[in-house]
């Protein structure tokens, strides 16, 4: 199960990663709907763009840019956080939905935690695949815990200050 | 000052209701410490030695009366009676139970404050000058700059877990109050040609382990496209930022690496898609915020000569009175360093007594200094009188202000997990050996800056003398700098040697003093004739022979806090 526009839901995607023996040329891409390592797609993309469904997913140091060309190929782009400390995946989610225009689903995969999620959601991310340790629905609660924001992002192109009339006397 | 509207209100109670449920799911299980250390971080809840300590942020050092008291409170109700004003402006309370923080951030929110990105990796509270607003030397009051970029940061959803903590300091002055040289960014107000105000960007400075000055990054940046052109730096050093070793992590070391040329190209490059965008300032945003920050209703005076009879006035007036663009008025440092106390402390009672000053004499508003002192900015010139009698009696009216004993110091091993040496106690006994102040007044400006450790949070690096606790052997020693400087002649002191003991350090102070008065010229300052002469004469004078270690500094009142019970907490974690 995923948190998906707000809402609990299943999902039946499956995230490939490379295990320890396995490269980006060879490792085996099993069918149905998998979610390919961003170098998968790179190194066996003549064979994976006939398929009807395909996602990938980037890692933190990984670009939005290498995908540019490629965005409307996947019924779904992930971003993985390896840690929920690393913050780069936000600035990824960014430049996709800002930058990039992309408009499907972008999912936030790996070390997923409800504490994290409203900014994950400010940032671009309408999919959410919560640590499996974790209550999904405790998780999204996450989702609310604010109702105003100060800032721009891709939630929101408007700054507060231009979105909403401050005058409050001093 | 700033007042909260509805939204900002809502913000803040919205944040105290999340820090709230962590706590909550904290103290269930539910949450384990390492997921929840850095959520307590980003509220300003770090774990000390024998408590949490709750550092809060007073957004560019500026607090009202009401504030000051609110402060009084939390020492009272959830502290042991104090606080302590940092470099930083903030003010930290070091005995906290983590159940009392929700409560204690409820109480805050009620006159406006929050302990919001005090600390962790996220941009931090944002610095400035203590003289804002009121300065000869000012080119526009930085104040409204900094609030807009307050609440740019505050919760920025890209920003909040970077590679390692981002400070800001800002400064509308010629004269560089906020040490903006040694932040990640510093931001200085100029005019362009036309008369636009903009902003002479520096990024990359910091002190720490690896102590850089900033280097500029753009010469003129006009106030519309503040917002876009730092949120682009902060960008490209959330990507690329190291994050696989903490000590090469800060944006210093990225500026390093790619040098300032490559990076400002990344930056720029970024700033492209967001210039002249939504995030641009408007006219009526600068407006709404500029208001709140107008002059207050000063009296028609004239300058007037405040000198007196009273030797022990005048030299309060020459030290701790400063200049003000109206006439007639003045600002007033209240001096947080009488000898004998932590440098920086106050206590609840002096925190409602300085409130209470506040009104009386000062508009009802106070600043926090980054020399950890208070400012009353407003005061007339014929109050002085009456407001030293008062500061006198709550021994706030040392006349030391930027003579010896106004030192910095960080918490160091008496509190601080991380420190190598005690920082509280060695200002103590160095201000206890020189707190004569016709000894200092003859000595005159000097800056004494104590770290307890590397991270430098008591700025050795640039303290004309910079005193650095390190480890040898687990055994607490002190390292000597000398020749560094903050402000706009800002440079790192220079290592003169082998470190000291503890009880060798004022016999070492008492010797680099000594060179001083032997060398200088007439009006000389100490941090000139350092620089005139490098360091090799004090190198001399101080190696010259060997240094008796001063046994009364092993005495009871140098050892660390006492009256120390540890808390019994099961969240113990003992590094952040
Ligand atoms: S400089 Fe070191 S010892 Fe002092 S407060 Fe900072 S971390 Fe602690």
């Amino acid at each position: 199960m995923i948190i998906k526009n707000k809402t609990v839901v299943n999902d039946d995607w499956y995230v490939l990663r490379l295990g320890e023996n396995d490269t980006p040329e060879t490792v085996q891409v099993p069918t149905g709907k998998i979610i390919v390592p961003l170098q998968v797609w790179q190194a066996q993309r003549d064979t994976l763009q006939a398929r009807a469904q395909l996602g990938v997913w980037l890692g933190s140091a990984e670009r939005a840019e290498d995908l540019q060309h490629d965005l409307g190929r996947f019924a779904v782009i992930a971003v993985d956080f390896p840690k929920f400390a690393d913050g780069r995946g936000y600035s990824i989610a960014y430049h996709l939905r800002v930058r990039l225009g992309y408009q499907g689903e972008l999912r936030a995969i790996g070390d997923v935690l409800r504490d994290q999620m409203f900014y994950m959601q400010r940032a671009g991310f309408d999919a959410f695949a919560p640590r499996a340790d974790k209550d999904i629905h405790e998780a999204l609660k996450g989702l609310s815990d604010f109702s105003v924001t100060y800032q721009a992002s891709a939630d929101e192109a408007q700054p507060l200050f231009r979105r909403v009339s401050r005058r409050g006397q001093p | 000052m700033y007042r909260y509207d509805a939204f900002d209100h809502r913000i803040t109670a919205e944040r105290v209701a999340q820090f709230r449920d962590q706590v909550r799911r904290r103290l269930s299980g539910e949450l384990s410490e390492d997921e929840f250390r850095i959520l307590r971080l980003q509220n300003g809840l770090y774990m000390q030695i024998h408590a949490y300590m709750l550092r809060i942020a007073v957004p560019y050092g500026l607090v009202s009366a009401a504030q000051m008291r609110m402060f009084a409170h939390i020492a009272r109700k959830y502290d042991r009676g104090y606080g302590h004003f940092t470099t930083r402006q903030n003010i930290q309370f070091n005995w906290l139970k983590l159940q009392d923080a929700p409560d204690a951030l409820a109480d805050l929110a009620s006159v406006e404050m929050h302990a919001n990105q005090t600390s962790g990796n996220c941009i931090r509270n944002i610095t400035s000058d203590e003289f804002a607003g009121v300065a000869r030397d000012e080119i526009a009051d930085p104040r409204p700059y900094a609030e807009i970029l307050r609440q740019w940061s505050t919760f920025h959803p890209e920003f909040a877990y970077l590679p390692r903590k981002f400070k800001f300091a800002i400064t509308g002055a010629v004269n560089d109050r906020a040490a903006i040289a040694v932040h990640d960014i510093g931001l200085q107000v100029v005019k362009n040609a036309q008369g636009e105000v903009g902003f002479r960007v520096l990024v990359g400075g910091g002190l720490g382990r690896t102590p850089i000055i900033g280097v500029e990054i753009c010469d003129f940046v006009s106030w519309q496209h503040i917002i876009t052109y730092v949120e682009s730096i902060v960008r490209v050093y959330n990507e690329y930022g190291r994050r696989d070793n903490i000590y090469k992590a800060r944006i210093k070391i990225l500026v390093k690496a790619l040098g300032i040329e490559e990076f400002k190209r990344q930056v720029e490059e970024d700033w492209q898609f967001t210039k002249d965008g939504p995030c641009t300032i408007t006219q009526a945003e600068l407006d709404r915020v500029s208001a709140y920050f107008v002059a207050p209703a000063y009296a028609q005076l004239s300058d007037m000569a405040t000198a007196s009879d009273h030797p022990a006035f005048n030299r309060w007036c020459e030290r701790n009175v400063k200049p003000h663009k109206v006439p007639g008025y003045v600002s007033v440092v209240l001096s947080l360093k009488r000898t004998g106390i932590a440098p920086g402390d106050a206590t609840a009672e002096q925190m409602d007594a300085a409130a209470e000053l506040a009104e009386r004499f000062s508009f009802g508003e106070l600043r926090i200094t980054h020399m950890q002192n208070l400012v009353l900015a407003d005061v007339k010139q014929s109050d002085l009188p009456d407001l030293w009698e008062a500061a006198r009696k709550l021994g706030m009216a040392t006349a030391n202000i930027g003579l010896l004993t106004d030192m910095i110091c960080c918490p160091g091993g008496d509190f601080c997990t991380l420190a190598n040496a005690r920082s509280i106690p060695l200002a103590k006994a160095i201000a206890e050996c020189f707190d004569d102040l016709d000894f200092q007044h003859d000595i005159g400006d000097i800056e004494i800056n104590i770290s307890g450790c590397i991270n430098a949070c008591g700025h050795h690096h640039v303290g004309h003398i910079g005193i650095l606790g390190v480890d040898k052997d687990g055994e607490e020693w002190y390292q000597i700098q000398l020749g560094g400087a903050q402000g706009n002649e800002a440079r790192l002191g220079k290592v003169i040697g082998r470190s000291f003991s503890f009880e060798q350090m004022p016999e070492v102070i008492a010797r680099l003093l000594q060179v001083y008065v032997r060398e200088r010229y007439d009006d000389e300052r100490f941090i000139d004739t350092v620089r005139r002469l490098g360091i090799d004469p004090f190198k001399a004078e101080v190696y010259g022979t060997p240094i008796e270690a001063e046994e009364e500094l092993r005495g009871p009142g140098y050892g660390l806090v006492g009256d120390v019970t540890p808390y019994a907490t099961p969240y113990y974690s003992p590094r952040f």
